[in-house]
């Protein structure tokens, strides 16, 4: 086994330089990543609602959305972007589908587990205070639920953050796209930019989300210790 | 009720999100503006290496200089991936290289000059909806490329030079090598060559395969001849010394619908300068002083008076 | 229904199962990158987890390690370290293991830490000191989350280990790269559903797993008054 010539180790982690001169495109990745995670929460969340309310509503399709999401989860997100691209091409399309099936995924089960979660007592006393079952949904059930259900958006969205990163690989990817750059161009401070910055997303994300989430259930802070 | 007006708040920032992600989905035809080329404006799309990224931002610069709006969408993947997305529309135009399309659209393409290949492309992008324009004299062809520590042990400059000891070596390259053509089928039709040790499926003229060449987890690479790789590690790229591979030549493909007079004019007048020395000589700029590929380009069209 | 039957046609074919590129290999090779860097995070994850469980010390970091590890961007990794290594298996384990490492330390930590205080108490009562009360009584309370934590992970290791392939390695995720690269989508489609197998086939062979480790009569319920009865044994 020959010892080739020294390794691209030799190259500088960071070369602050290129950063300054690419910082709109930097800024560029960064929205796109910010709005990919958006829509495919949004999707996901108009999406899981009904199949939670189906699941609530006929428990006997629980066991068989779980197994069905369970078994969607493990296909590599790899595989389903690949197989969507003779679909949608590289449209925003085939990174949007296959991540918001990911969303839907972890929001399902969350939403319905809240909603089961939800007293029998509590739902039985708005029932004979004359409430419909929409008011009971919306005013009742949902609200208790919420601490679940946001458990579950917190999941989902940071899950999703690291997942765009992969969608990269089909013409996307947000700041992903820092990775195949430098992969391409032998270079490694875009990738440390990329790994940062996704980070800090994800970090700033979940912050932002346990604030919204004791925001709206301050009842539930006092539970808590 | 605090909370039914924080959800439709919620709501109405989503819609936004949905708005902006429809408007900025690339339908960019819509928005008018002082370009002169009907308003429309061409998606410049490229692979994955590094010659791509130069190409398709000389397309660019000079698109943009004859008043054409230009979107870029560089460095989407190998072109299974991106020369669909060019029958499809979500990108306009590619830098391509005729011999290697010619493969992709006829997988039993046996033809080696510039003019056969090229009359064999035309009905095959004519079928599709695309348009080769001019090409350049510049050809990146296929090749293949051993350590100068490999070619002084087992005496190798010719690929010719692989015969009888290609089974002692192990070879790299993307996963199509092992049945095209012009892979190791036509190493073994044409030179005669046996079956390597092994055959390990990395990329093309990438990352992958320049990492194991170097660290010796192949002996032999699959390689582009305008690397800058070749010079940067002293790899000695094995002299073709029987027609096998294909031409090469820089060939942009466009769709029809978005290659105007314009377009053409501009892209044919850049044509003839590229030439495979100033090619190589560029990709050096880009791969071993790692200079930004967008400047790179528009220095050299400056030079030669083109921007 | 053509694409179905070309799948199975390509799944059911014995050439793939055979030889260095089939079926048998890939897994093989898809199951030891999975297990080397699942044992590897083990290592590095189950101590720290238990120590924060045990001494309250890092809680914050312990329970959101695993939403925050959720994020990793796992291609970034592997494309990064493999800018430093070079070719061959370190990008990846280095990827793997970051994936793996933050359920353990998470589910570890909570494991420990949700013995309830007067099982400590008593086995305190008992005379038993901090690294008694820490192996007698913490851990074997703490095995079901303990056990459900490595599970989480393996799997997830399972699902990303498809990664590899992007660097020129093996496992299942050849076939995806390979059937994108030669346009063969019975051959993308039949290796998402070796994956998906294998995940799954993790689960239930892990689940069996924790079953037979977990102490017997260690259900949930019963953890507490068994592990009481084990301290006053003991005494």
């Amino acid at each position: 086994m020959t010892d080739g010539p020294a390794p691209v180790l030799a190259a500088e982690l960071i070369r602050w330089s290129w950063i300054g001169d690419h910082l709109d495109d930097i800024r560029d990745y960064l929205l796109q990543h910010v709005e990919l995670t958006g829509l495919a929460l949004l999707f996901g969340l108009l999406l899981a609602f009904p199949l939670a309310l189906a699941a609530v509503q006929w428990p006997r399709l629980y066991g068989p959305i779980l197994a069905f999401t369970g078994v969607l989860f493990t296909i590599p997100s790899l595989a389903l972007f690949i197989l969507l691209i003779p679909f949608t091409g590289l449209q925003i399309q085939t990174a949007l589908i296959g991540l918001t099936i990911y969303t839907l995924l972890i929001l399902v089960r969350n939403m319905v587990e809240g909603l089961r979660g939800v007293d029998r007592d509590v739902r039985e006393a708005a029932q004979a205070m004359g409430y419909t079952r929409a008011r009971q949904l919306f005013q009742v059930e949902l609200p208790l639920a919420l601490p679940v259900i946001m458990a579950g958006v917190r999941i989902a969205t940071v899950t999703t953050i690291g997942l765009v990163t992969v969608t990269a690989l089909i013409g996307w990817g947000g700041l992903g796209r820092l990775f195949i750059d430098g992969f391409t161009l032998d270079f490694t401070t875009p990738i440390v930019v990329g790994i940062v910055l996704s980070a800090a997303l994800a970090f700033a994300a979940d912050l932002l989300l346990v604030g919204l989430q004791q925001r709206l259930t301050p009842w539930a802070r006092s539970r808590r210790g | 009720m605090r909370r039914i007006r924080f959800a439709g708040a919620a709501v109405a920032v989503c819609l936004a999100l949905l708005l902006a992600a429809c408007g900025g989905g690339g339908n960019d035809a819509l928005q008018g503006g002082g370009s002169s080329n009907g308003g429309a404006t061409v998606t410049v799309g490229s692979t994955n290496f590094s010659e791509q990224l130069l190409l398709a931002q000389m397309y660019a610069a000079v698109l943009e200089k004859a008043g054409v709006k230009v979107d870029t969408r560089l460095n989407l993947g190998a072109r299974e991936v991106v020369f669909p997305a060019l029958e499809k529309g979500d990108i306009d135009l590619l830098p391509e290289y005729n011999g290697s399309v010619l493969s992709f659209l006829d997988k039993n393409a046996t033809q080696t000059t510039s003019d056969e290949v090229n009359t064999a492309l035309g009905p095959l992008l004519d079928a599709k909806g695309l348009v080769a324009l001019d090409q350049s004299p510049a050809e990146d062809k296929d090749g293949w490329a051993v350590t100068k520590a490999t070619a002084d042990k087992y005496g190798l400059a010719k690929v010719s030079d692989l015969k009888g000891k290609a089974s002692q070596l192990v070879v790299g390259g993307p996963p199509e090598l092992k049945t095209r053509p012009a892979g190791l089928p036509g190493l073994k039709k044409v030179y005669g060559i046996e079956d390597f040790k092994e055959f390990k499926a990395l990329d093309a003229g990438g990352p992958l395969t320049t990492s194991a060449l170097n660290k010796g987890d192949i002996d032999v690479g699959r390689v582009f001849t305008t690397q800058g790789a070749i010079a940067k590690y002293g790899w000695v790229l094995l002299e073709e010394d029987k027609p096998l591979e294909p031409a090469q030549n820089v060939v942009p493909i466009g769709r029809k619908d978005a290659m105007t007079d314009q377009v053409k004019q501009a892209l044919n007048a850049l044509a003839s300068k590229i030439t495979t020395e100033e090619l190589t000589k560029l990709n050096k700029q880009v791969d071993i002083d790692k200079d930004d590929p967008e400047k790179v380009a528009t220095d050299w069209l400056k030079s030669q008076g083109l921007v | 229904m053509g694409v179905i039957g070309d799948v199975f046609q390509w799944l059911t074919d014995p050439a793939h199962w055979s030889g260095s590129g089939g079926i048998l290999v890939r897994t093989f090779q898809h199951v030891w990158y999975s297990l080397v860097a699942t044992g590897i995070a083990t290592a590095i994850a189950l101590p720290i987890g238990v120590f924060i469980g045990h001494t309250g010390r890092g809680a914050l970091v312990a329970v959101n390690l695993t939403n925050l590890g959720r994020a990793i961007p796992t291609l970034g990794i592997i494309i990064l370290v493999f800018q430093l290594a070079g070719y061959g298996f370190v990008p990846v384990l280095v990827a793997l293991v970051a994936v793996a490492v933050p359920p353990i330390v998470t589910n570890s930590y909570i494991g420990v830490r949700s013995v309830d205080p007067e099982v400590r108490e008593s086995a305190e009562g008992m005379g038993m000191r901090g690294r008694q009360v820490l192996w007698q009584v913490e851990l074997p309370v703490a095995m079901p989350l303990i056990m459900a934590g490595i599970r989480t992970s393996t799997v997830q290791v399972v699902a990303t280990a498809t990664l590899a392939a992007y660097v020129g390695l093996g496992g299942l995720g050849r076939y995806l790269i390979d059937g994108l690269s030669q346009r063969d989508l019975p051959q993308v489609v039949g290796g998402a559903i070796l994956v998906a197998l294998l995940a799954l086939a993790t689960e239930l062979v892990l689940g069996r797993v924790q079953a037979l480790v977990v102490s017997p009569g260690l259900a949930e319920r019963g953890a507490d008054a068994a592990v009481r009865a084990k301290v006053e044994k003991a005494a």
